[in-house]
Parts: C-alpha cells; sequence; structure tokens
C-alpha cells in the first residue's frame, strides 16, 4: 500500500492562458465550473469560498497568484472536520502550448500526519518525538 | 513521499475494517460509545472470547483504548486520531479532479462562441 501524498493532472485546453486564468481565479469563472456562488479576493492571504447542492462548502485560502501562469490556494482536506489544521496545497500552473495552454493542477500534503496521530503512532515510549515531531509538522503546514 | 508511520496507520485501519467482526466491534463503540467486552459480546453475533481476542488486536493497534470502568471492569473506548489518518488516505481517492477538469474545459468551450466574435 502506498499513502498517496499528492494527484497530479495535466490537461490540454484550446483556450489561452488568460481565458483559463480568468476561469480559475474569478468568481465568476469558478461559479461555472467549480462551485457555486464562489467568492475570492485574489491576493495572496486572500480568502475564497464555493458550495456545492450537496450542501458541501469549500474555504479557500489564496496562496500563490502570479498571473497569468500560477495560482495556488489551501484547503480542508475532505472528511476531517473544520478546525483541524491539516490542508491541502492546490497549485495550478499554465503554460501557452500553440494556441491553447497547457494546465497542471497538483494537489498536496494528504499524508501530512497531525500531532495526534504521530502519538498514536509512537504510542508513549518516545514521548520526546512526539512533541519534536508535531512542531516540525506544524511548522511544515505554516509555510506551506 | 511515503511516510512509513502514516502507512503503517492506514494499514492498521484498514486491515481492521476488513473483518466484518472488528468492523461490528468499532460501529457499535462508535455508535453507542464506550463499552465493555460482555456488552459487546451481549449486543452482537459474537461470543465473548472472540469479542476479548478483537478488543485486543484492536487495542494493540491503538484504534481503541482500554479504560477503568463501572466495578473494575475494563471498557473500551473508540480512538480517533488513526481513523483520521484513514480519512486522509479516502480523501485523496475521493478527489474527483477528472471530473472537475472536464468541466472546466467545457465551461471553456462554451463560452468560447459567445465572446469570441
Amino acid at each position: 500500500m502506498t499513502f498517496p501524498d499528492r494527484i497530479e493532472r495535466t490537461v490540454e485546453i484550446a483556450h489561452p492562458p488568460a481565458r483559463v486564468w480568468a476561469a480559475l481565479t474569478t468568481a465568476e469563472g469558478l461559479s461555472a465550473w467549480f462551485g457555486k456562488d464562489a467568492k475570492i479576493d485574489l491576493r495572496p492571504g486572500g480568502s475564497a469560498s464555493m458550495r456545492w447542492d450537496s450542501g458541501d462548502t469549500a474555504e479557500m485560502r489564496v496562496e500563490r497568484v502570479e498571473e497569468p501562469m500560477v495560482f495556488g490556494f489551501t484547503w480542508h482536506i475532505y472528511g476531517l472536520s473544520g478546525d483541524d489544521p491539516r490542508r491541502t496545497y492546490v497549485e495550478f500552473t499554465l503554460e501557452p502550448a500553440g494556441a491553447g495552454t497547457r494546465l497542471t493542477m497538483v494537489e498536496s500534503g494528504f499524508a501530512q500526519l497531525s500531532e495526534d496521530a504521530y502519538r498514536t503512532a509512537y504510542d508513549g515510549n518516545t514521548q520526546g518525538w512526539a512533541s519534536e515531531l508535531g512542531e516540525l509538522v506544524d511548522y511544515l503546514d505554516a509555510a506551506a | 513521499m511515503p511516510q512509513p508511520d502514516i502507512e503503517a496507520i492506514a494499514e492498521q485501519v484498514f486491515a481492521a475494517l476488513a473483518d466484518p467482526s472488528r468492523r461490528a466491534i468499532l460501529a457499535a463503540l462508535a455508535s453507542g460509545g464506550p463499552a465493555t467486552a460482555t456488552d459487546l459480546a451481549g449486543q452482537l453475533p459474537i461470543t465473548r472470547q472472540a469479542v476479548a481476542k478483537h478488543l485486543a488486536l484492536l487495542t494493540e493497534a491503538g484504534l481503541v483504548t482500554a479504560e477503568p470502568g463501572e466495578r473494575r471492569r475494563v471498557r473500551y473506548r473508540l480512538s480517533s486520531a488513526p481513523m483520521r489518518v484513514a480519512q486522509q488516505f479516502l480523501a485523496a481517492l475521493a478527489r474527483d479532479w477528472d471530473g472537475q477538469l472536464d468541466a472546466l474545459k467545457d465551461h471553456l468551450d462554451q463560452h468560447a462562441g459567445k465572446s469570441e466574435d
């Protein structure tokens, strides 16, 4: 078994990067293909949100904005509670390809461990390690 | 980057869930809260000995914890941290990026006719 840490897809799109960029980074664009009622404050640290008919909602934090090439955000890992600090990082990279765009999507961070999971893994016999590693994970999470 | 510890935790959760008796015990603890081996044997079509054997295995794997209960009987409580690790694994499998990126392409194709003339 291999725990998947990242998901990666590359697709060729028959439209120029500026059009793809608008679909990825504007409320109107996101609402048209991703989630409903999208809102986005397009700057690093800005917040964005979407919802679905299923009742699911997504709260994102914008991380990278390099128009029209790189757009990155973090969001919660689906299925974990809203106050869980673990988030995955989604990054879209747009490259011109002829008249169109080569779009690469990478979502990473599924395999990160929280401090309580480390505590379970080491089960008390290496208490020091658990908190050290927890701090390392927190640091990496904050830097992501 | 695969990490052996997170792998091991997820593997223990999925191995536990693959067995119908252990699945029934975990489900009973999730829905009814902490219980003794005797309580569980009373609720489930599993013998007291089999319940005790499964609980020992689940405790060893860190999926349940033993705690003192009434009249010094040991009660077993579900441990949620390993379950959340397994949820992370499932979250990666449940993310439908293929469908999402198809929707993006469709949106751009439909939109092209309207705005490019």
